[in-house]
This record gives C-alpha cells, sequence and structure tokens, in this order.
C-alpha cells in the first residue's frame, strides 16, 4: 500500500456483482444527478429568456454594464480547469499519482481564480449600486416623486464634477459613466441585476462546491484511495464541474455579450 | 426463543444501528415511523380546520389562525406525507426485493436522504413555533414574497431540502432499476409496482430540481428583493405559478403512481389471475409520467393566459384520462372471473379505484376551460383532488400497509380490524368530501374561514365525516400496534403472491435473499 502507483484493497459493495458493475451503477447515478442540475438552472434560464423578450432593452443597457474583459478572463480560466480536471481523471486511471495531484491542485486554483474576479466584480457593482432588485433604490424621492436609484445618486455627485475628477474622486471612467447614463434612462433596470446576480451567484456557489469535491478527491490521491482499480469518485467530480463549467459557458454570453 | 431466526431486525442490535443502518428495510421503517408521525400532525390540522369549519363565522379560533392551520395542513401532507409516503416507505422495503437485488444502489444516498426528510421537516416545522407561515402550501407570489412574514423563508427551506430527499430517492431507484436486477429478470418482468416506483422516480428527477430553484428564487426575492416575482420592480408573480405548477403538477403523479402500483399488486394477488395487460399497465405508467410535464397550466385557466394556451392544455389534461383508464381498465378486467377474496387489502383496492374513478371524472369538469371558470378556487377543486390524493393515496398506502406487513414484521395483519378500519375511512371519506362538490358547485370558495349560512348543513356533514375518518385511520393504528404485540406468526406468504418478496422468508434475512434468484417468467403467474 506504500507504493504511489496503487489503489489496492478496493473491494466492492456487497450488493454488486463485481467492481465494474458498480462503476457502471456510480456513473448512471452522477449522470442523473447532473440532469437535475441542468434542470434547476433551466428554470432560471426560462425566466431568462422571457425577460429579456420583455425588456430587451433593459438586458442591453444592463449587459453594457458587465465587463466583457473579467468575464472572458474567467471563461478563459474555467476552460482550462476542464482541461486539467480530465488531465487529473486521466493520470488517476493511469496511476499517474504525482501528475494527477498537481492537475487536480491546478483545477482548485483556477476555481480560486474564478471567485476572486467573481469577488471584484461584484464589489465594483455594489460600489456604483448596480445592484438588484429593491436594494438598488435609496430612500431619497425626486423632484417628481420618484424612487432615486443608487445608480441616479451616484451619476447626480458625478455630473457636479470634471472627468478628470469623477476618474479620481467616485472611480468611474468615461465610458462607464456613458454605460451607467444609458442604464439609468432605462425603466426597471435593476430586474437585469436580479438575474446577473442570482444567476451568477447560484454559479458561483456550485464552482465553490466543486472546488470543494475536487479538494476531496485529491486527499483521495494523496492518500492513495483512487487509482487504477477504483477511480469512480474521481470521475464523477470530474463530471461535475465540467458541467459548472459548461453552464457558465452559457452563462456568459447570455450575460455579458447579449447587449 | 431458543432458536431466533437471523432476519434483518435481529442483524444488528440498538438504535444506534437503526439511525446509521444502511439496509434498504430498515430505512423503509425510519421512513414509516417518520411520515406516519407527520400524518398525525397533519391528519390533527385537518381536523381542526374542519372543526373550525362547522358553523359560519368564528367556531374555535381566529381567521388569522384558520389561515396557518390550514397552510400547514397542506404543507405537511403534500410534501412530507403524500410526495415521499409510498415510495419512501414500500418503495425502499420492497423494490429491491422485487427485483431480486441484495439493496438499493446507493445505501448511503439512501440514508442520506432520510436524513434530509429529517432536517427538511424541522426546519419547515420550526416556522410553528418561530413565526407561523398563512400563505397556503402553494406559496403564491405576491403575498407570498412581499407581504407577508419572514417566517416564509425557513419553511421554503425546508421543503427545498425536503424536495433534495425526494431527487435522490428517485435517482437511487432507477439506479437500482437499471443496474441490480437479479438474473433472467428483464424490464418486462419486473412487478407493476417497480413498474409505478420506476415511473415515478424518471418524475422525481425531472421535476423536483424545478421547485427547487422556483423555491430559491422565491428565497432571493425575500432576501435580496430580486423583483423577479414582483410587479413594482417589474417582475411578474404570475411566473411563480408557472414554474410552482411545473413541479407541482407532475408532483401530483408522484403522488398516484406508486398508488396504482400498489394496486396492480393487491388486484392481481387477490384475484389469483395473471394480471390482465402487463404491458399495457406498466407502459401507462410511464405515459402518465411524460403528458404530467405538459398540463399544467390547467392550475392557470383564469390567470390571463391566452385563450390558445387554455385550450391547449385543456386538450393534454384530458390525455391524462387515457393511460388513467388503460390502468382501471385492466384492473377490472383482471377481477373479471378471478376468484376475489375480500381482505382488508383489497377492499382498499376497491376503494380506491372508486374514489379514484369520482377523482378522475370530476377532474375532466375542472379541465374543460368553460366549467372551469365556474368551478375556479371552489370546494368543488378541494373535493376533486381529495378524491385524488387522499382517496387515492392514501387508500393504497393502507392497503400496501396490511398486504406487506407480515413481510415486514413477521407478524399478521389483523384482517378484521383492517376492514373496520376501511369502512369508517371509507364512509367517512365520501361523507366529508362529498357535500363539498354540491358546495363548490353552489359557489362556496376554497381556502376560506368563513361562508354564507346556506352552506352550513353541508359542511357539518363534511365536519362529521372528517370524524368518521380521523377514528378509521386510529383503527388503523391501534391495528399496528396489536399485530406488532399479539400478531400471528406469518409465514413467507400468507396471501399467496406470485412476485419475488413472497419467496424469502418474513422477515427478510440481512441479505433480503439466502441465495440470489434467477427468474424464468414474469410476476403473476397463477394458475
Amino acid at each position: 500500500m506504500s507504493t504511489a502507483n496503487h489503489s489496492g484493497g478496493f473491494h466492492h459493495a456487497h450488493h454488486f456483482d463485481s467492481a465494474e458493475h458498480q462503476y457502471d451503477a456510480s456513473k448512471q447515478g452522477i449522470w442523473l444527478f447532473l440532469v437535475t442540475e441542468i434542470l434547476m438552472f433551466g428554470g432560471l434560464f426560462v425566466g431568462y429568456s422571457i425577460y429579456h423578450s420583455l425588456y430587451p432593452q433593459v438586458f442591453h443597457a444592463g449587459s453594457k454594464q458587465l465587463s466583457v474583459v473579467l468575464g472572458a478572463l474567467n471563461t478563459v480560466v474555467l476552460l482550462f480547469s476542464s482541461f486539467t480536471m480530465a488531465l487529473g481523471i486521466n493520470y488517476v486511471q493511469r496511476g499517474l499519482r504525482n501528475k494527477a495531484i498537481i492537475a487536480l491542485a491546478v483545477t482548485i486554483a483556477c476555481a480560486a481564480i474564478f471567485m476572486v474576479v467573481k469577488f471584484f466584480e461584484y464589489t465594483h457593482k455594489f460600489h456604483v449600486g448596480t445592484v438588484p432588485g429593491k436594494y438598488a433604490y435609496t430612500e431619497e424621492l425626486s423632484a417628481s416623486g420618484e424612487k432615486v436609484t443608487k445608480v441616479g445618486a451616484l451619476l447626480a455627485e458625478a455630473n457636479k464634477l470634471s472627468v478628470v475628477e469623477r476618474e479620481h474622486k467616485l472611480h468611474l471612467d468615461e465610458t462607464e459613466f456613458e454605460h451607467l447614463t444609458l442604464l439609468e434612462k432605462t425603466k426597471n433596470w435593476p430586474l437585469f441585476f436580479g438575474f446577473y446576480f442570482v444567476m451568477s451567484g447560484i454559479h458561483g456557489l456550485h464552482v465553490l462546491a466543486g472546488a470543494f469535491l475536487i479538494f476531496w478527491v485529491l486527499l483521495k490521491v494523496i492518500k492513495n484511495q483512487v487509482g487504477p482499480e477504483y477511480y469512480t469518485p474521481v470521475e464523477g467530480v470530474g463530471l461535475f464541474w465540467h458541467v459548472v463549467d459548461l453552464i457558465w459557458i452559457y452563462l456568459f454570453p447570455l450575460l455579458y455579450l447579449v447587449g | 426463543m431458543a432458536h431466533e431466526q437471523h432476519n434483518y431486525l435481529n442483524h444488528q442490535k440498538g438504535i444506534w444501528s437503526w439511525l446509521t443502518t444502511l439496509d434498504h428495510k430498515r430505512i423503509g421503517i425510519m421512513y414509516f415511523v417518520a411520515i406516519m408521525s407527520f400524518f398525525f400532525l397533519g391528519g390533527v390540522f385537518a381536523l381542526l380546520v374542519r372543526a373550525e369549519l362547522f358553523t359560519p363565522g368564528k367556531t374555535l379560533f381566529s381567521a388569522d389562525v384558520y389561515n396557518r392551520m390550514m397552510t400547514y395542513h397542506g404543507a405537511i401532507m403534500v410534501f412530507m406525507v403524500i410526495v415521499p409516503g409510498i415510495p419512501a416507505i414500500f418503495g425502499n422495503f420492497v423494490l429491491p426485493i422485487m427485483i431480486g437485488a441484495k439493496d438499493v444502489a446507493f445505501p448511503r444516498l439512501n440514508l442520506m436522504s432520510w436524513y434530509m426528510l429529517m432536517i427538511g421537516a424541522a426546519i419547515t416545522g420550526s416556522t410553528l413555533f418561530l413565526e407561523n407561515v398563512d400563505t397556503g402550501w402553494t406559496f403564491y407570489t405576491p403575498y407570498s414574497s412581499i407581504k407577508t412574514g419572514l417566517g416564509v423563508i425557513p419553511m421554503v427551506l425546508g421543503v427545498f431540502i425536503i424536495g433534495f430527499s425526494s431527487i435522490l430517492t428517485g435517482l437511487n431507484f432507477i439506479v437500482t432499476t437499471h443496474k441490480l436486477r437479479a438474473p433472467g429478470m428483464t424490464m418486462n418482468r419486473i412487478p407493476l409496482m417497480v413498474w409505478a416506483l420506476y415511473s415515478t422516480a424518471i418524475l422525481q428527477v425531472l421535476a423536483t430540481p424545478v421547485l427547487a430553484i422556483t423555491l430559491l428564487l422565491l428565497i432571493a426575492e425575500k432576501t435580496l428583493g430580486v423583483g423577479i416575482f414582483d410587479p413594482q420592480l417589474g417582475g411578474d408573480p404570475v411566473l411563480f405559478q408557472h414554474f410552482f405548477w411545473f413541479y407541482s403538477h407532475p408532483a401530483v403523479y408522484i403522488m398516484i403512481l406508486p398508488a396504482m402500483g400498489v394496486i396492480s399488486e393487491l388486484v392481481a394477488t387477490y384475484s389469483r389471475k395473471v394480471i390482465f395487460g402487463y404491458t399495457a399497465i406498466a407502459y401507462s405508467s410511464l405515459a402518465i409520467a411524460g403528458v404530467s410535464f405538459l398540463v399544467w397550466g390547467h392550475h392557470m385557466f383564469v390567470s390571463g393566459q391566452s385563450e390558445f394556451a387554455g385550450v391547449l392544455f385543456s386538450f393534454i389534461t384530458m390525455l391524462v384520462g387515457v393511460p388513467t383508464a388503460i390502468k382501471l381498465f385492466n384492473w377490472i378486467a383482471t377481477m373479471y372471473k378471478g376468484s376475489i377474496r375480500l381482505d382488508a387489502p383489497m377492499l382498499f383496492a376497491i376503494g380506491f379505484m372508486f374514489l379514484f374513478t369520482i377523482g378522475g371524472l370530476t377532474g375532466v369538469y375542472l379541465a374543460s376551460t368553460g366549467m372551469d371558470i365556474h368551478f375556479h378556487d371552489t370546494y368543488f377543486v378541494v373535493a376533486h383532488f381529495h378524491y385524488v390524493m387522499v382517496g387515492g393515496t392514501l387508500m393504497a398506502l393502507m392497503g400496501a400497509l396490511i398486504y406487506w406487513f407480515p413481510k415486514v414484521t413477521g407478524k399478521i395483519y389483523s384482517d378484521l380490524v383492517g376492514r373496520i378500519s376501511w369502512v369508517f375511512i371509507f364512509t367517512g371519506f365520501n361523507v366529508t368530501f362529498f357535500p363539498q362538490f354540491i358546495l363548490g358547485n353552489m359557489g362556496m370558495p376554497r381556502r376560506y374561514y368563513d361562508y354564507l349560512p346556506t352552506f352550513t348543513e353541508l359542511n357539518q356533514m363534511s365536519t362529521f365525516g372528517s370524524w368518521l375518518i380521523g377514528t378509521g385511520f386510529l383503527v388503523g393504528l391501534y391495528g399496528v400496534i396489536y399485530a406488532l404485540l399479539k400478531g400471528k406468526e406469518a409465514g413467507n406468504n400468507p396471501f399467496g403472491g406470485k412476485t419475488l418478496e413472497w419467496t424469502t422468508a418474513s422477515p427478510p434475512p440481512h441479505e433480503n435473499f439466502e441465495s440470489t434468484p434467477v427468474l424464468t417468467g414474469g410476476p403473476y403467474e397463477y394458475r
């Protein structure tokens, strides 16, 4: 048991005929679970498409507010992580323990990068006030008696300043200022950020869950509990991770590029 | 007790061995204990709701309390009793045995499902003491999202977790049915109960995630105010109903399909005949499961959806009647010229057919858009779905309980007690809910605390009936306790069943069979 490329001592559970039989069953179970994940996000996609057709201008103005660069960066990071995950599975299957450890660790690092980028995106949104629903509004009312949004308040302040001062004091560059002005002119714009935060938020939770699961199989690899004879958990987690990636591949164009 | 047989009950000892068990039979029993406790609680709420409606105006408590009781009655009965009921209790116990497996595919996941039901129920139940919820079990927006208190959040979170439990059970059953059948047990030889559970499992896996996201959105709406359901922020409260019924209509078949599976078993065993139209019954389960996804719009005929959508949903809804009728006619054809024994389980099976037919036919009324405008949100609807869900599922549950009791415990459930229980439940049921058809037709709205004095007599009749049902279930409970304490030894096959579970010992050994069975023919080979 001390040699690296070996996961000896694995016995299939008593109600299965063979290890292969057990592997087949586990794989079917994981695929079924992934179907439920897709269906759950399916509900969100349905909601998205309904509101997109109702308020195209909201989604247009809202998506301009998202950073395509950061979104694309995250897409690349996740695609790369899917690649390293696939490598990790392959290495475990071939018994290349050290390489597998590196591949899985890189995958976790990618998940971390994704979340860090997400963190900067989110905090920036809190800063400019592009937040969902009722939290997008301030307490005050405008002269015409309408509720003032946080973006509206920020723009009012920005309008009093020169371009340089905006950049310096409010961290608003010229393009962003224009985008926010366009956004503020659109009725019901906080709805877009409702979808943005819920969809990317639930996806983000899945990234965290995935990273946790990859860490779990990483420990299994380190402890020699998986190897060429038994790699079901590695492959299952891998499939989950690919689905997390896949969902982002849909979310990215829908949220960032659609405008 | 010098020589005690080795079985799953004495395989391990102590409460801890139960709480950590991976044996599907023990998990089935744990589900039984848990779900029956919920059933008792939900039943008490039902009796209180009916008691309040004994007279118009205030009878026992305020409108506020009434709304809460009605909510808890609905939520407990739907999410914690009828949806998990037959699959979790009897499915867990008999499905692996019926297909000749040693256990379900994922025993640990199975135990986890039980714990998730417990956790979900605890969170939902905690709202009883923290902040009562008064939304009704459907949690319709905008009332649930904007108006009422924050108790909705833990309630919905609990239901979300219970939904997970349901998904995992379904997933487990699908894989078990696919991968763990004994040699010779082809898909066309599995018992009809297994077909029913398999179809149910598909529904659980495909529909429940949509409920999950709906409830998450409701939580997001309440905590973050995302505005998806809030018209003030540009959202649409009716979208919630679409999402909700996209799950909850298939959920109606999650409730009824396992019951139909039970009835198939009972009818075959107590008529001592080859089941008529095995394939038709088997595939009609799948057909019901399939069609059920396309009918949610009939809950929303008066929500302002387009007339075209109304007509379409009306048509597809009526289509569900076809596979349902296929089942009913096949059961009747099975009984035809059979040597029928009217034991208690068979009485419950016949009761099922009687009540479910009434429930189904009144469903056709409600599926017709014109009629539905008249009956919408009246007591007619209440009577209809109680006939289907209670008259269907709970009759089957009682039948299943008495039928498989000897297999589970090794003791015979007193047939006399079973029959007495049946008389109370069956008559009580009709006395309770038949007047509600008339009330609904006369225009009494559902969910209301108060009603016009004209409706008093029929309401009193209904309340009286609810006491009969309550008595019936108490008799049923007495039967369980009596049988456990003083029941006769059952033997392996007291009722002459032909499916695999009757070939093993009662109670079965830890691994279900002494040696793996090999099949050479289909189930139900009488004569």
